[in-house]
């Protein structure tokens, strides 16, 4: 009997934690994750409505029919009501999905749209690495046997290909303001994962496959990026930062990166 | 129904032949309670130290390096050690607890019982299906003890990681290979169990106890058994393939291109690591399943016995029961969202994910209806099986995020996740075991629990759980990734380390509360009061025998069942519970 206003008790200050939104998602940056952030209130609403509901009715069944010494009232069930809310289960699940699909479709059966800059992600155990076409707009070859991190080149680059002469290297990501971005995902030795919360966007990294993404940064400033899957010892220190930049600093950035090669 | 004839044994006299290598179901069944006694008194010492080091990563505490002077050296835990913690807490609770109590634990000692039998189909295999669980316990722990330490790779064991040896870090050589080798010892021993469940349900049921008139129970402990026996089957395969990757140099999980720790690897290639992502969860999935199955089971069972009124919707569970069981099959993709598969199969998985989100709804309804118009009576086992509901609903609602696709591009290995799985998997069939652990230590051991130490433990540990595993939502939508060490390396989580403190100190308390039950259970064991055969005037078969039951059950009668399991509260009859093998009253008036 008890139990009835301690599960009510939980239930109001969970609601409350979630609607005082104290620990909560920081702001998005593009509109993808307005988008997010509104499916992501969809659901809450219906869940909340939902969790609500069902445990304040656990709640006042367990006061209402606690036992008096009567007799309890003889039941099998009731088909009806099993239709009843089967199908409103059904139903609420079902379109919580389908309203989600445009966004998944967004960032994964669209193409990066033409013209996004192409960006090259090389994780490893414990680091980022990014890499950034020159002015020829084309990647050098690589060769994993070329790698060489002390020497600044975690790529490989190929110097036999001229193509590769004018790539530039970073150990962060630096991205124009309101660009179409295309990164191509590789990684060299475990699953890692790019996260970049304000993008609401993830993307496990997996040694033998290459997995591009697309996203847009409309806000200038500097984001976290820590890695989202779990690679070893290291994985909590495995963090870089995404710098979203006017796109004359950006041009700025990359003729100083060319200069100092 | 044939007769139970071939499972009968006569009593053993030897110490050996009647508590070690006993072939009767009832000293099986608590040997693997035991066996998931001590297992969870580890997982949870380990999740202790996690939760220690997470908040407090630079504090030296001298025992913990006189345990591990290498990797917590000075008393320091180190990131692999932390991360060795991690792999082992998952792995002991996920195998050895969630798997182990209540489907071979209370399935065995009950169910035999409760169908009319007089033990299992084959009893020397059930036999042989504990003591290779126990081999796989003591190999799983020796991983500890040998060069490098336990295994860091997560309970998922995700290749590259735990399939490319020494290289990708410190518990990847022996420590991993003893993992690995454990678990497939382990999925012997539940294939072993599976075959036996199913044969026991098949082949063993009294006279006139028909499929849907067993307990909800037997039904969950029959799809558990189903569902362990084409999972474990997989995962057996998987770990087979991963030890070959790892001793034998095949490719199975590998590809081609690899540079570990500055070492280019150049025997590998053609491996996917996808491909034991889809085997893993292809068993991973289902055995969420099996964990909390036998737990819906049990809350059935008790919502119903202590409100004194029949099952609401028994067929409608059933076909829950069922079609959880199927659905559990093919929704193994919703793990793997991020993975890098084609991101078309998310949408099928989505779908068919939120559906079986419909049968659970199906259970939880009719968990209501049950107590609707009941008489609750509010012993302790009953406080645990309504926190199983009250949990299940909370666990349960936050899979609606992570099972779509969409939402799942932020949440995915965040915390919000592990507070999910927790909350569901964890400590919702953690109540499903204490449930069954209030309601049936009478006919286990014959005396009755401590009920005024049961209620207080219940209600700490009832707002315990909740106290630490709804914040770690909080932290998850706040972008907290899972599995980091401490979290002073990212700026943006250092706003979240007093709540991380919070839920250590809840973590602290929670378990600290455990030692009540210890407590009860330990005095009760020696000292409670002498059981009647039916102290919950409940309707099934084992309350028609003594407690403890004698070897073969019933005494050498055969039962012979006329009803359903929840006949309660029968206008017309003398008492509030017919029993399954008494007559029900003949409707008077007509």
């Amino acid at each position: 009997m008890l139990l009835a206003p301690i599960i009510w008790v939980l239930t109001v200050g969970i609601v409350y934690f979630f609607a005082a939104k104290t620990w909560w998602f920081p702001p998005p940056i593009n509109q993808h994750g307005m988008d997010y952030d509104a499916q992501f209130m969809r659901t809450l609403i219906v869940v909340g409505i939902v969790f609500t509901l069902a445990q304040f009715a656990l709640g006042w069944v367990i006061m209402k029919f606690r036992n008096d010494g009567g007799k309890a009232s003889h039941s099998h069930g009731n088909n009806a009501l099993e239709t009843l809310w089967t199908s409103a289960t059904a139903i609420l699940f079902l379109g919580l999905v389908v309203m989600g699909t445009k966004i998944w479709a967004g960032v994964h059966f669209d193409e990066a749209p033409p013209g996004a800059i192409p960006i090259e992600v090389m994780a490893k155990q414990f680091s980022w690495n990014f890499r950034y076409t020159g002015p020829d707009g084309k990647f050098g070859h690589t060769d994993l046997h070329l790698i060489n991190d002390a020497n600044g080149d975690p790529f490989g680059l190929d110097p036999k290909d001229p193509a590769g002469r004018d790539d530039i290297m970073s150990a962060s990501l630096k991205v124009p303001v309101g660009k179409p971005i295309k990164l191509i995902l590789h990684s060299r030795d475990v699953i890692h994962n790019f996260f970049v919360p304000e993008l609401r966007m993830k993307q496990d990294i997996v040694p033998g496959m290459e997995i591009p993404i697309h996203f847009q940064a409309d806000k200038i400033g500097i984001y976290e990026v820590p890695c989202s899957e779990l690679c070893g010892l290291g994985h909590f220190q495995m963090r870089t930062t995404m710098q979203v930049m006017s796109e004359a600093d950006f041009e700025q950035w990359k003729q100083q990166q060319a200069a100092n090669k | 129904m044939s007769s139970p004839a071939h499972a009968a044994h006569h009593a053993p006299h030897s110490f050996i032949r009647k508590y070690v290598f006993s072939l009767d179901h009832k000293v099986i069944g608590i040997q693997y309670y035991l066996l998931g006694l001590f297992s969870v008194l580890i997982g949870m010492s380990l999740s202790l130290l996690m939760r220690f080091h997470m908040v407090n990563p630079n504090v030296s505490v001298a025992w913990l390096g006189k345990l591990w002077p290498t990797a917590a050296a000075g008393g320091v835990m180190t990131p692999e050690l932390y991360l060795s913690l991690m792999t082992m807490h998952g792995t002991i609770m996920v195998f050895f607890v969630l798997t182990t109590v209540p489907q071979s634990g209370f399935g065995n000692f009950i169910l035999p019982i409760q169908i009319g039998a007089e033990d299992m189909a084959f009893p020397v295999l059930n036999m042989m299906s504990f003591w290779t669980t126990f081999l796989a316990l003591v190999v799983m722990v020796a991983a500890f003890f040998v060069q490098g330490g336990a295994p860091l790779a997560g309970w998922t064991a995700y290749p590259p990681l735990s399939g490319a040896g020494p290289l990708t870090g410190p518990g990847e050589g022996l420590g991993q290979t003893l993992w690995i080798v454990s678990i497939a010892i382990f999925c012997g021993a539940s294939l072993m169990g599976a075959i036996n469940f199913i044969a026991t349900i098949v082949d063993l049921r009294c006279k006139g106890m028909s499929l849907m008139r067993m307990p909800l129970t037997c039904w969950t402990w029959l799809v558990t058994a189903i569902l362990g026996l084409l999972g474990f089957a997989v995962l057996l395969a998987a770990g087979v393939l991963l030890i070959l990757d790892r001793q034998a140099g095949t490719s199975f999980f590998l590809p081609a291109g690899m540079l570990i720790n500055d070492h280019i690897i150049a025997n590998h290639k053609g491996g996917s690591p996808l491909l034991w992502q889809h085997l893993f969860w292809f068993f991973g999935h289902p055995e969420v399943y099996i964990a909390i199955l036998p737990g819906m089971g049990v809350a059935s069972q008790l919502l119903s016995t202590f409100s004194r009124k029949p099952v609401f919707g028994y067929k409608a569970m059933v076909y829950a029961i069922l079609s959880i069981g199927f659905l559990g099959f093919l929704v193994w993709g919703h793990h793997m969202f991020m993975s890098g598969m084609n991101p078309y199969s998310a949408m099928a998985f989505a779908t068919l994910t939120m559906c079986i989100g419909v049968p659970s709804a199906i259970k939880t309804f009719n968990w209501i209806g049950t107590l609707w118009g009941g008489k609750i009576h509010f012993t302790t086992a009953m406080l645990f099986a309504l926190g199983f509901v009250s949990l299940f609903v909370t666990g349960g609602v936050s899979g609606i995020f992570l099972g779509q696709p969409a939402l799942d591009l932020y949440f995915h290995d965040t915390y919000f996740v592990v507070g999910h799985f927790h909350m569901i998997m964890g400590v919702a069939a953690i109540f499903g075991m204490f449930a069954g652990t209030f309601f049936w230590f009478p006919k286990m051991f014959g005396r009755m629990m401590n009920e005024t130490l049961g209620k207080i433990h219940f209600y700490l540990t009832f707002i315990g759980v909740y106290c630490i595993f709804t914040p770690m939502h909080m932290v998850g939508i706040a972008g907290n990734p899972r599995r980091y060490a401490d979290f002073t390396n990212v700026e943006y989580l250092a706003k979240l380390i007093p709540v991380h403190q919070f839920m250590t100190h809840a973590a602290y308390f929670t378990a600290a509360v455990q030692l009540i039950f210890l407590v009860n259970l330990a005095w009760s064991w020696r000292k409670g009061p002498k059981a009647p055969a039916n102290p919950w005037n409940c309707t099934t078969l084992e309350w028609t025998v003594p407690s403890p039951p004698p070897h073969d059950n019933f005494n050498g009668v055969h039962p012979v069942v006329l009803h359903g399991a929840y006949e309660y509260s029968v206008p017309g009859a003398p008492r509030d519970f017919i029993m399954q093998t008494e007559p029900l009253p003949v409707p008077s008036g007509d």
